[in-house]
């Protein structure tokens, strides 16, 4: 928003009189420079502010100052509600300190996450969510639920009669022969299995990362004023997107021109590179490409 | 959006609700102290200093002036909501659960936990305009249900007392003699505790929300269930949108197994689903812990949610949630 602490050209050059000015001071010219324009605010928030001076050498500049204005939230306040704002403090609030925050306001851009891209229909089976439903797509395994005994539908974990059966003999069995290589050569009875690791948890961390990163997609040569929500808008059209980050300068919190996507599913992540790979966006070329992990 | 965050509580939010013209937003919380916080831009306002334990459940009247709170140090509390004065104590037995005025502000109806020998029951007492005549005697109280009852609201024109609780059956009582008049059915309703229940802005329909993972919508006079939305984790709070045909669940997995999952599996989204078609439009993640309460602006425009994590998040939907198509 654009604040203007200067006083008005006008009010101020009224005060003055003539007989006052120091005749060697350039700056007391300033009625001879055209007056304070202000154009806008228009439909998009734009704001712009033409102001004169005299710079040090004498010379005339033209200041264009351009703003956005942003309203935050419309709100049509009741009588009642406008007194209520004028309330004083009370409680612990009166002895509110200015460096307590008890309000911030969230750093991270929060959206509506869609389930599916909208226009997709609930009957695609990726429509999961969730990477697990893709490790089913490998081919080579079978869901098989132990819980109910039904195949290809959900893992044993996500069986929705789970509550209702019998309780299992304990986390010691061997681990379903979908978890992988990663738990394959694991425990034997006895040993210790880390709760995220046993046979009932849901997928958990490392794992789960670890999938995420094949799916994810190097976004360079971004305009500065594309944020995650942009990307994200941009993205979403492919298939479901787990994550979306955009670099972000720590000390000017400018974009750096590049980001990564997260695509739930490889085939999506494929075609988005397949698309979008030299797409014009915000008059930049995009190079959008498989992120490479990191070397570590 | 960017949520606002209002870090007030020390300990897991219990309870939210806005007042009638949408510009307060009362937060109850673990820790002993009721805030009021201004709901455009989350600014505290005050507190209300004198409960000496968990804040279940809080209540404001229709002209933002009166607030009662129902606490587990066995009171319920009447206050001045402007100068945060504490107008009227209530004592009862065992911990009070949840408190709703009545239509007109002139009864409350108040829920109390079973405690040592006692068994839950459900008050109604009157309010009166002016503090310094009010009484604590009950015109009714109500007996039967099993266990905890989590909710009691006022049905349609005061007529009813709807209720519902640990033994996961809603039921519906008349407010006037304390009869019993309809029970929600063992096989269609829910199956495990019912946490919450939240009524539809023209009062003809609520929600309820339960741990069996699922919520269920039901019609206020009669009692029968019109929609059930499934979900994959408890649900610990339900809210209706009173401008789109939205209802939002909000839940987790128990706070004991955070620890040992990854905060993804955890599930501490807010879930949006389509009130009719009963399918997922969407989540809106952030907290760190289970969502415990729920609730939405008045004007539909906005709606917070308190976490096990101490956090009110305050959401101010973007332009494009009111277009929003499945």
């Amino acid at each position: 928003m654009a604040i203007d602490n200067k006083p008005g050209w006008g009010s101020t050059q009224s005060k003055l009189r003539w007989g006052e000015l120091e005749e060697d001071d350039g700056e007391d010219l300033d009625f001879l420079l055209p007056p304070r324009q202000v154009i806008g605010p228009d439909d998009n928030g734009i704001k712009k502010v033409i102001e004169y001076k005299f710079n040090d050498d004498g010379n005339k500049v033209k200041i264009t100052t351009t703003t956005r204005i942003r309203k935050l939230a419309k709100a049509r306040l009741s009588k009642r509600a406008i007194e209520r704002r004028s309330w004083a403090k009370f409680g612990d609030a009166v002895h509110e300190d200015v460096g307590s925050r008890l309000t911030m306001v969230s750093t991270e851009e929060i959206l509506l996450e869609r389930p599916r891209a909208p226009g997709s229909k609930a009957e695609e089976s990726k429509v999961a969510g969730d990477s697990l439903a893709q490790l089913g797509k490998g081919g080579a395994v079978l869901m098989v639920c132990r819980t109910c005994g039904k195949k290809g539908d959900h893992w044993t974990s996500r069986c929705p009669y789970k509550d209702l059966a019998p309780p299992s003999e304990g986390f010691i069995d061997k681990p379903a022969a979908s978890e992988g290589t990663a738990t394959a050569s694991g425990p034997s009875k006895g040993t210790y299995v880390p709760p995220g690791m046993r046979a009932g948890a849901e997928r958990t961390g490392t794992e789960m990362r670890r999938r995420n990163e094949e799916n994810s997609v190097r976004v360079t040569n971004l305009s500065e004023d594309t944020r995650e929500p942009d990307l994200h808008e941009l993205f979403r059209t492919f298939g479901p997107v787990s994550r979306v980050y955009v670099a972000v300068d720590q000390k000017t919190g400018m974009s750096r021109g590049f980001g990564f996507v997260n695509f739930v599913n490889k085939e999506d992540a494929e075609r988005a590179i397949n698309k979008l790979n030299g797409y014009g966006y915000d008059n930049l070329i995009l190079r959008v490409e498989w992120a490479t992990p990191r070397s570590n | 959006m960017r949520p606002i965050l209002m870090k007030g509580h020390e300990r897991p939010l219990t309870f939210l609700k806005y007042n009638r013209d949408g510009d307060l937003l009362f937060s109850c919380a673990k820790d002993h102290t009721p805030t009021v916080w201004f709901a455009d831009n989350g600014e505290r306002l005050g507190t209300y200093r004198g409960h000496n334990g968990a804040v279940w459940t809080c209540d404001v009247s229709r002209d933002s002036m009166r607030l009662i709170t129902g606490s587990a140090d066995q009171t319920v509390k009447l206050w001045n909501v402007e100068t945060g004065a504490q107008l009227y104590s209530f004592n009862f037995d065992s911990p009070a659960r949840s408190v709703d005025f009545s239509v007109g502000d002139k009864l409350a109806v108040i829920t109390t936990d079973p405690f040592m020998e006692l068994t839950s029951a459900i008050h109604v007492k009157r309010i009166a305009r002016d503090p310094s005549q009010q009484t604590a005697e009950s015109v009714l109280v109500i007996k039967g249900p099993q266990g905890r009852i989590n909710r009691a609201i006022w049905g349609p024109l005061n007529r009813t007392i709807i209720s519902a609780g640990e033994d996961a059956i809603v039921r519906i009582w008349d407010s006037e003699t304390g009869k019993l008049l309809k029970e929600s059915d063992k096989e269609t309703g829910h199956k495990k505790t019912v946490t919450s229940l939240s009524k539809a802005a023209d009062g003809s329909h609520f929600v309820t929300g339960s741990l069996d993972k699922s919520a269920k919508l039901w019609d206020s006079r009669t009692l029968t269930l019109i929609k059930t939305y499934l979900t994959e984790r408890p649900v610990n709070a339900v809210t209706m949108s009173p401008l789109l045909d939205h209802v939002v669940l909000g839940g987790g997995q128990d706070a004991s197994h955070v620890t040992t999952t990854d905060h993804r599996a955890g599930k501490f989204e807010a879930k949006f689903y389509d009130k009719i078609l009963q399918e997922e439009i969407g989540g809106v993640k952030g907290h760190f812990g289970p969502i415990n309460a729920l609730a939405f602006n008045p004007d539909g425009k906005s709606f917070s949610s308190g976490g096990e994590d101490g956090y009110v998040r305050l959401h101010h939907f973007d332009p494009d949630y009111f277009n929003v198509k499945i």
